[in-house]
């Protein structure tokens, strides 16, 4: 199995896509030639042409809605925007038309579409090359939300992104692109959406976190059972929306105790809706109160944003709360 | 090898030839075409369609039952069956004449003003009003209100928000051409979707791309309330297209057979590869821009009187009679006909049963993920606890 880092994985996930199905197509700024400001599509337009690897004029509003019209005659397109904050121009046609149109249309047609896209923080990136704004999209009935945590799962669940009937926001967490390698296999394997996973089994306190928070998640989590033997299991949610609530449920039957950690804002981030369904439907399960570890509701700052991001200390002090509580 | 076009140095004036080219599609994109006047009267031989006259009727009695559905929406919103109506009145010429030179196969992203283009399309008085009335029949299955399509018909329905299908049909276009397919797409929108950003990278994309793709503007002269010429310091909309290095013209609108004339020769182009055209089609909304608005609160009512003398029907009947296909009372016999007929279909209509209660779970998604199934169930109990507190099932 060969050893690959995520950008690699998605590249390859791409070209095998594009390899065995000739309606997909990659669009974007800088798609092309430059194989994307990342090179996650590195050598595409080499094998596969300029139709096929297709760079577009800048403009994000123009990438989503060219690509929503490709996916309503049925292709099947890829668009890249080159980073997650720059798609607030392309809201519009994402929400009313890509998420909405098989509502629309009484189920006629449909936007088989994968909007890609670095997101998150952690690289010194400052306001708008850091946002995490998966909240938004979780928001829109229609999509479904992606965000892998490392080489192995962005290839699978890019290939099922890629394979879905609906439109899928797939979020890739810049910062751990190049710095975790993985054996990816080199089958065609697809990870299923809306199936999260457990990483670590734990039987105190459940974890949920996904993208690059899974790690420090995990650091977390290790921190807290050698500090206090505390055994914590850790899910990497990896489709935030819909979210894997059985796979939460199961966990919180064995531990009685929720701590969800995310990189986008608290207010109303997705740890808010797993906090509220959790409340709401299986109080009798928990021994305490849920806690939300996540960015701060301010900007995305340049200066500080390890302070401003969730990091080891908060949840390491989000797990010593609920287990003293 | 340099991509930028301009091999040697970008630090020069555009060479003679596109000056040229573009002194050609100013005049055109200034201009303004009419094959046939107010009275009926011809006035540019070289512009009416080579077709036969059965044809005429035919476009004729589209916009004949364009008009007549129109006028039944209408009332139909008047009884509170309708939730709303954007009326079409004196704008049928450009939906029909537009959409009549279409194949089956070529694909149509109307706006919200088309009825006419429906109907060409292949849609009947019967789908429209299920679709109007969004009852059990109804296509789009209660999504929304206004918009009328179906995949039936490659009739795109449309979103209410204006102008957001122009890159939609620009990428269709682009599907169409990569799939192999000899097919155009054509999108209607209105004077005052000019000033979206959706126009501006829709045009873009399309000259970029040279897409198979025709833009119908209906310009209406007012979005709502602001006129024409608050949209846009442009003289005209046609000279927009122009800047991105797409032929923009203009032409009248109320002359179903210009529009019919250059909208055909538009596709042909399109489908030979030889690019996208845009159309602006000057008209005038004679009626309301829905039945929720009031237009007295901002339009002269001598403006609508003086342009009821261009409005499209009255003239195309004048052609006809003056040509001798058509007397203007066989041509009233015509509506006469039609709105007997709508009268039936609406009585037919209003009596079918309305759609499911939990209709709006469906489609959202292809699988029913799980937090829909709930609420789903949650409905299902809301409605037995209405029923317990004797709320009815509408409250």
């Amino acid at each position: 199995m060969p050893v690959m880092n995520m950008v690699q994985a998605l590249n390859t996930a791409l070209r095998e896509e594009m390899e065995r199905d000739s309606r997909v197509v990659v669009l974007g700024e800088d798609v092309g030639r430059r194989g994307g400001v990342f090179l996650v599509t590195e050598g595409l337009i080499d094998e596969f042409g300029p139709e096929r690897v297709i760079d577009t004029p800048l403009s994000e509003m123009g990438i989503v809605g060219f690509a929503i019209g490709m996916a309503l005659y049925g292709m099947r397109p890829v668009a890249e925007i080159q980073f997650i904050d720059f798609i607030y121009e392309a809201f519009d046609h994402i929400v009313n038309n890509a998420a909405w149109y098989r509502f629309r249309s009484g189920g006629m047609y449909e936007v088989p579409l994968v909007i890609r896209g670095p997101c998150c923080g952690g690289i010194k990136g400052g306001m708008h090359h850091s946002q995490s704004n998966e909240p938004y999209f979780q928001h829109t009935p229609g999509l479904y939300v992606v965000m892998p945590s490392g080489p192995r799962d962005a290839k699978g669940l890019l290939k099922s992104s890629i394979r879905a009937d609906d439109t899928v926001v797939f979020l890739e967490p810049k910062s751990i692109y190049r710095t975790i390698k993985e054996e990816v296999p080199e089958d065609d394997y697809t990870i299923p959406l809306g199936e999260g996973r457990i990483v670590r089994e734990g039987s105190d306190v459940t974890l949920v976190s996904w993208g690059a928070m899974l790690h420090v998640s995990m650091e977390a989590a290790k921190l807290a059972e050698e500090k206090h033997g505390w055994s914590i299991e850790v899910i990497d949610l990896r489709t935030i929306h819909p979210w894997d609530r059985d796979l939460v449920v199961k966990s919180l039957e064995k531990t009685g105790r929720l701590v969800v950690v995310h990189e986008a804002r608290k207010i109303l981030g997705p740890a808010s809706e797993i906090s509220a369904y959790i409340s709401e439907n299986y109080i009798d399960l928990l021994r305490g109160p849920i806690k939300r570890v996540a960015s701060y509701d301010t900007p995305f700052p340049l200066a500080h944003e390890r302070l401003y991001m969730p990091n080891l200390a908060k949840v390491y002090r989000a797990i010593s709360e609920v287990m003293e509580w | 090898m340099s991509k930028t076009g301009l091999l040697d140095t970008p630090f020069k004036p555009a060479p003679q030839e596109i000056l040229e080219q573009y002194r050609d599609w100013l005049g055109e994109a200034l201009g303004f075409k009419r094959a046939v006047d107010e009275e009926g009267n011809v006035v540019d031989e070289s512009l009416l369609p080579k077709i036969p006259e059965s044809k005429l009727v035919e476009i004729h009695e589209y916009m004949v039952r364009a008009r007549v559905i129109d006028s039944w929406l209408l009332r139909l919103q008047r009884m509170g069956r309708v939730a709303l109506h954007a009326p079409n009145k004196g704008q049928e010429a450009v939906a029909v004449g537009a959409t009549m030179p279409l194949r089956p196969d070529d694909w149509v992203f109307p706006s919200y003003r088309e009825l006419g283009a429906y109907l060409v399309r292949g849609m009947s008085e019967e789908e429209i009003l299920d679709r109007a009335l969004a009852n059990a029949d109804d296509p789009l299955k209660g999504s929304d209100f206004a918009i009328y399509g179906n995949r039936k018909y490659n009739l795109v329905p449309a979103p209410v928000p204006v102008g957001n299908q122009i890159p939609l049909a620009v990428g269709a276009a682009y599907a169409m051409r990569y799939m192999g397919r000899d097919t155009i797409s054509l999108t209607f929108f209105g004077d005052g979707a000019t000033s979206r950003g959706d126009f501006h990278v829709g045009l873009n994309f399309a000259g970029v791309f040279k897409v198979p793709a025709v833009f119908v503007v209906q310009n209406n002269q007012w979005a709502i309330s602001v006129p024409r010429l608050r949209q846009t310091a442009s003289p005209t909309i046609a000279v927009k297209a122009l800047a991105y290095g797409v032929p923009g013209l203009r032409l009248d609108g109320n002359d179903a057979l210009v529009v019919y004339k250059v909208v055909s020769e538009a596709a042909d182009k399109a489908r030979r590869g030889e690019g996208p055209t845009l159309i602006e089609a000057v008209t005038y909304r004679l009626g309301p821009h829905t039945t929720a608005d009031d237009p007295s609160r901002y339009r002269p009512e001598e403006e609508v009187r003086h342009m009821e003398r261009y409005e499209p029907l009255r003239r195309l009947r004048k052609f006809l009679e003056k040509n001798g296909i058509m007397t203007e009372r066989e041509a009233l016999e015509v509506e006469r006909e039609w709105d007997k007929r709508v009268e039936e279909i609406a009585r037919k209509v209003l009596s079918k049963p309305e759609l499911p209660k939990d209709v709006f779970f469906e489609n959202v998604y292809k699988e029913e993920p799980w937090f829909i199934a709930e609420e789903r169930r949650d409905l299902e109990e809301v409605l037995r606890l209405m029923q317990e507190l004797g709320l009815g099932d509408s409250h």
